[in-house]
């Protein structure tokens, strides 16, 4: 694979895993929360929250990047702060990939979580209380076992968005090589310079066989857990 | 079976739901209490009020000496510290673990120094070993509510709370579980509130009878007492009503395949019972089930003829009325035409004889409160 795909091609390959890989682990705590906080809570603002949470979905992925840009760039006023008191930089950085791949993800990851939560038979969760069980043991012992399909298809949702990522990417943290170049920058740049379209068609393929291969996982994943509540 | 004082549930309930509003108050003495009324009634209502599943407008809920909750003084213990072993209708198993991890699941937190009943006892008890390594999925109704039972059983409840467990299964799966919840009163030591709309049921199972209509408690006392009351039998509806008698069995009647019972409104004669002589059990003799005679009835089929005092009369709407009578001190209801009341001029005081169609049996035991043998010794 390393002599059929060019030095380039295999370097976007590697930060692109990277990167979405990062994108999704770290929205799973705060996916969770905020898919448990529309499922369940009641509360001023849940309106806004859910709004919020899928902006990104709707808005032109350009402006997301942008915005984020803003706020998170190196003169932004979080991106100021965490440059100054964490010594952390994210724009141009792959870790501002991330944090877009992140963001565009975001909304698809929370909905799979939250239409699952919103299934699940509370009825189990009150019996489990009156076993003994505290609420939070509840949702650890009970309400996650039974939401887990929703939250692996969230997890793939979220990946293979991140892996497709392209707009908010190369808004916020351009397009370098090495450093901020994913696959969908990689396969813009190779279409744009003489030469370059036999390695976009491989770029190409890499990019579909990847997204298959987490589809067919998430499938199986999801089968195994749903069989093993029904048999 | 426990009847002391610490293990008395007293409730007192006041509480809003829409049109319909709750407001009733009782005492649970131990033993078995059922919960009897339609549905509508309020019984899932204050199920959810003493399982700490809903909050109640205003009341006062105490088990022994703990007190659930008491509006008045804020109080509200929430339900995974009331120690309340609930059974609901439909079984509520965790369909992602096993049998055996559904039945271990409350142990987690019930407190380690409590003895309760172990998990061999329970699955013996409820005859569930062949069923462990299971998914509820694979389980048939009647599995499922059995294994419901043991679950609550060993998260070692201070009450254990029966909300119509046999209420979503047939006629078979029900006959297969009552034997299972009666030697759960006999042997497991835990007072139980079993809420149902069925009389067989009610009969067979309860010490004590809380009656509901409508949100409010129509009678409430010791079962048998409570079961022959004219104003209670139409709410069991027309096919389900009757009195409840204490019989022993007093001999065998081996050529005639009979068992005689002796019983306080005198012998009854039923299909041979296989239990030693001297066993407790309980009949019900349902009141669709007994004519009413002037005189001693000659040559007819009929086995059991009591002679009767007429004690009480109640018209019904419609062609039917219910007639209470004495029966050498023990209670027996008729449920008959109008048309024959008046035509047979009955009244209270009446002399007549009860001809006693049928009996529904059960299985009572005795005072050493173990269940007994079915091994065929007379």
């Amino acid at each position: 694979m390393a002599a059929w795909l060019g030095p380039d091609a295999l370097v976007a390959l590697r930060l692109s895993l990277l990167v979405a890989g990062t994108a999704t682990a770290a929205s799973l705590p705060p996916g969770l929360a905020v898919a448990v906080l529309l499922a369940r809570g009641r509360f001023p603002g849940r309106a806004v929250l859910d709004t919020v949470v899928h902006l990104p979905l709707v808005l032109p992925p350009v402006v997301t990047g942008y915005l984020l840009l803003i706020v998170f760039g190196r003169r932004g006023p979080v991106g100021a702060w965490l440059h100054d008191a964490l010594g952390v930089t994210l724009a141009f950085r792959w870790t501002g990939a991330a944090l877009a791949c992140a963001v565009m993800g975001f909304p698809l990851m929370v909905r799979a979580m939250r239409l699952s939560l919103e299934s699940v038979d509370r009825r189990l969760e009150e019996a489990a209380g009156t076993l003994g069980a505290h609420p939070v043991a509840v949702f650890a012992l009970v309400t996650l076992p039974l939401v887990l399909p929703g939250i692996i298809a969230g997890l793939i949702l979220s990946f293979a968005r991140a892996m497709g990522e392209f707009g908010a990417t190369i808004t916020f943290v351009a397009n370098i090589p090495g450093e901020t170049q994913t696959l969908p920058s990689a396969i813009y740049t190779f279409t744009q310079v003489p030469g370059g379209e036999a390695e976009a068609l491989k770029l190409t393929l890499v990019s579909v066989a990847v997204s298959t291969t987490a589809l067919v996982v998430s499938e199986v994943l999801a089968r195994r857990v749903s069989r093993r509540m029904l048999a | 079976m426990t009847r002391s004082s610490d293990s008395a549930l007293s409730v007192e309930v006041t509480h809003r739901q829409g049109t319909f509003s709750l407001d009733v108050s009782f005492a649970a003495p131990g033993g078995v209490t059922a919960l009897f009324g339609r549905s509508g009634a309020g019984k899932t209502t204050l199920v959810g009020a003493i399982g700490g599943l809903l909050r109640p407008a205003r009341g006062r809920i105490a088990l022994g000496d703990r007190v659930l909750l008491d509006t008045e003084r804020g109080i509200f213990v929430p339900r995974h510290r009331r120690r309340i072993g609930t059974v609901f209708q439909e079984g509520r198993l965790f369909p992602h673990l096993s049998v055996r991890q559904n039945l271990l699941f409350g142990r987690w937190f019930a407190p380690r120094s409590e003895g309760g009943a172990g998990f061999d006892a329970v699955v013996d008890l409820l005859g569930i070993a062949p069923l462990l390594g299971r998914r509820p999925a694979g389980l048939s109704g009647g599995e499922k509510q059995r294994v419901a039972i043991g679950r609550a059983l060993l998260a070692k409840p201070r009450l254990l709370l029966m909300d119509e467990p046999l209420s979503a299964l047939d006629d078979a799966r029900k006959a297969e579980i009552l034997p299972y919840v009666e030697r759960l009163r006999d042997e497991a030591g835990v007072p139980i509130v079993y809420v149902s709309h069925s009389v067989a049921e009610v009969a067979r199972l309860a010490d004590t009878l809380v009656v509901l209509e409508g949100g409010r408690v129509a009678a409430a006392g010791p079962a048998g007492e409570i079961l022959s009351r004219l104003d209670v039998a139409p709410l069991a509806g027309a096919r389900e009503a009757g009195a409840v008698l204490d019989a022993r069995v007093a001999a065998q009647d081996e050529g005639f395949g009979l068992t005689i019972l002796h019983t306080r409104a005198g012998p009854l004669r039923v299909p041979r019972i296989d239990l030693p002589l001297g066993t407790a059990l309980r009949v019900q003799v349902p009141a669709r089930d007994v004519l009413l005679s002037l005189g001693a009835p000659v040559g007819t089929s009929a086995l059991n003829v009591l002679p009767a005092v007429v004690a009480e009369i109640r018209a019904r709407d419609g062609a039917g009325a219910e007639v209470r009578l004495d029966c050498g001190g023990a209670a027996l209801l008729a449920r008959i035409t109008r048309l024959s009341l008046s035509e047979m001029g009955l009244a209270p005081g009446s002399r007549v004889f009860a001809v006693v169609k049928s009996v529904a049996l059960d299985r009572r035991s005795g005072a050493a409160s173990r269940l007994p043998r079915y091994d065929g010794t007379t």
